[in-house]
């Protein structure tokens, strides 16, 4: 297919000409636009904020808060994405008791978009996340574990294209290999793909083939593992593919204060985040752009 | 071609005429506690729900006439002692039913034990304070040889780490093996006992290797923590003690 944006790009470029004649120069307003990604990772539960006598993290978290946080963004910028990076359930009782429905019900009265999928995710078996599914409003996404013998096969996506604002952010999915870490017994018969080549494969078809102006690695791989350097994780995946502008990441409960700014294969700029655990902090990444042009440039101005 | 790109170059330089912006990247950790207002449709929602985990966390299933901590023993605990006691005669006779065996013994982690019991009531709660992990009941089928290996671990790691009540082991002063015996007997080289403990340690948990190989394993699909709820609402009143069954000699 034809660079569609280029297409677009020179209808625009022709019209604008054309209608130069009637028109002064405040008709070219600068298309900038401003999209808001918010995101939680390994939320574990944790509906309730700590109580006062937690010694680590008394009073802080609690969904009810959250929403409140996500409703005030989301009026103050409508296009705002909310994702989530997986390990929603196991954490407290009411994972227990309700089996992940409460957690489910919650993300979609807070209007979640996506969500991957966590190895604790799978902690009542696969069957037990998907007898949840009913009361998810919100969808899955990941590209590396292959559902197809399973119950989960068709509930889940590798990627979603999301438009706001007419911008097409395409965000896929990647999860933790599960052997290991996960008892057989509960993944059944869920295949894990090595997740770089993965990821390689989705940027290239979210960048050209989806046209995506922004691609987005929602990622429960982990963000680096200090003592195994070369183990697969969300700084390696950053190093080895290209087209992708952030990583939200999980799994390692990792409290990053701010994104980290690093390089992919071609030495641009890719921003990898995760907000530790437990619902004690919303990441908040905003982009301002000129649709169509590349995200990262020498001009482009990163605050973090 | 070129009559194409010339139109764009036209296009591009008169929208930079009128305002350039470099494209911009804000990142930015916002903190969630108590200066954020609760939504209160979300809090209506999660309070019927919360009332009646707490009710159920809050019912009372046993008694404690004490306090029992995992500090309280140097080998041996009552704590530990009580979790391992109750994995045996809450597992016991599932493993017999299904096997037509008996389990040995019990072997946990210190480690495992997370929260004392405090004096007073017993709740459902007491039981995911101890025990918040998800870990189940395991039996692993091993010949002495590797009991053996077992108590020369449990000899070197010096900590109480909680075994059932058909063990007696003595340590000397230097903690060399003085006396190991299950079920009253020294251990036989070639005999085949079945350990219970949970599937952390089978995996290799604090280092206890001494589960590999092994001639079978046995999953009870049966979480630690409601071996302790069952065991609990059986006693209308605790009453563990530190005992003999792991022990040293003190110097003189």
């Amino acid at each position: 297919m034809m660079k569609r944006r280029q297409f677009i790009q020179q209808t625009t470029a022709a019209t604008a000409l054309a209608g130069l004649g009637a028109l002064n120069l405040q008709s070219c307003v600068p298309n900038r636009k401003h999209i808001t990604i918010l995101h939680t990772n390994d939320v574990h539960s944790h509906i309730d904020p700590f109580g006062p006598n937690d010694k680590r993290n008394a009073n802080k978290g609690g969904v009810a808060r959250r929403a409140t946080l996500v409703e005030n963004i989301r009026k103050e910028n409508p296009n705002t994405l909310l994702l989530d990076a997986g390990d929603i359930f196991q954490g407290t009782p009411y994972f227990n008791y309700y089996g992940g429905e409460l957690e489910f019900k919650l993300m979609s009265m807070l209007n979640y978009d996506l969500a991957t999928i966590g190895n604790h995710d799978f902690d009542n078996g696969i069957d037990g996340l998907y007898a949840q599914l009913p009361h998810a409003k919100f969808e899955f996404v990941s590209a590396n574990y292959d559902f197809s013998n399973t119950v989960m096969d068709t509930h889940v996506k590798p990627y979603k294209v999301l438009v706001k604002d007419g911008v097409r952010i395409g965000v896929f999915g990647l999860g933790i290999q599960l052997e290991g870490l996960v008892d057989k017994k509960m993944y059944k018969e869920t295949v894990y793909h090595n997740p770089i080549e993965v990821a390689q494969d989705m940027s290239r078809i979210l960048k050209e083939e989806e046209s995506c102006d922004l691609v987005i690695c929602l990622s429960h791989i982990g963000y680096y593992y200090k003592n195994s350097p070369d183990r697969v994780c969300d700084l390696n995946l950053a190093k080895a593919t290209k087209d992708i502008d952030l990583i939200i990441g999980g799994h390692t409960h990792t409290f990053l204060p701010k994104p980290t700014i690093t390089q992919n294969s071609e030495g641009k700029n890719v921003l990898v985040n995760q907000v530790g655990a437990y619902g004690l902090y919303l990441g908040r990444i905003d982009f301002y752009f000129e649709q169509g042009k590349p995200l990262y440039s020498d001009s482009t101005t990163i605050i973090v | 071609m070129i009559k194409k790109s010339l139109f764009l170059v036209l296009f591009l330089s008169l929208v930079y005429s009128c305002k350039e912006l470099p494209n911009r990247i804000e990142g930015n950790r916002l903190e969630i506690d108590e200066k954020i207002t609760s939504n209160k449709e979300i809090e209506d929602f999660i309070s019927p729900y919360r009332d009646n985990v707490n009710k159920n966390l809050d019912s009372i299933i046993s008694f404690a006439p004490e306090t029992y901590s995992k500090t309280d023993g140097e080998l041996n605990t009552a704590i530990g002692n009580l979790m391992a006691d109750a994995v045996f005669s809450e597992s016991n006779p599932i493993f017999n039913k299904r096997t037509g065996k008996n389990i040995d013994f019990v072997l946990l982690n210190h480690g495992g034990i997370r929260a004392i019991i405090s004096q007073g009531n017993i709740t459902t709660r007491t039981a995911y304070e101890v025990m918040p992990f998800e870990n189940s009941v395991v039996v692993v089928a091993l010949k002495g040889k590797q009991i053996n290996e077992l108590f020369t671990y449990l000899s070197k790691a010096k900590r109480a780490h909680p075994v059932s009540k058909q063990v007696e082991l003595l340590l000397d002063e230097d903690f060399n093996i003085k006396k190991a015996l299950v079920n009253g007997k020294k251990v036989s080289e070639d005999e085949t006992y079945y350990v219970a403990t949970n599937d952390y340690l089978y995996n290799g948990g604090d280092r206890m290797t001494f589960f590999h190989p092994n001639d079978s394993l046995y999953t009870l699909d049966y979480k630690i923590r409601n071996v302790l709820i069952d065991y609990f609402k059986k006693e209308d009143t605790i009453n563990p003690k530190i005992d003999n069954r792991f022990t040293k000699l003190t110097a003189e």
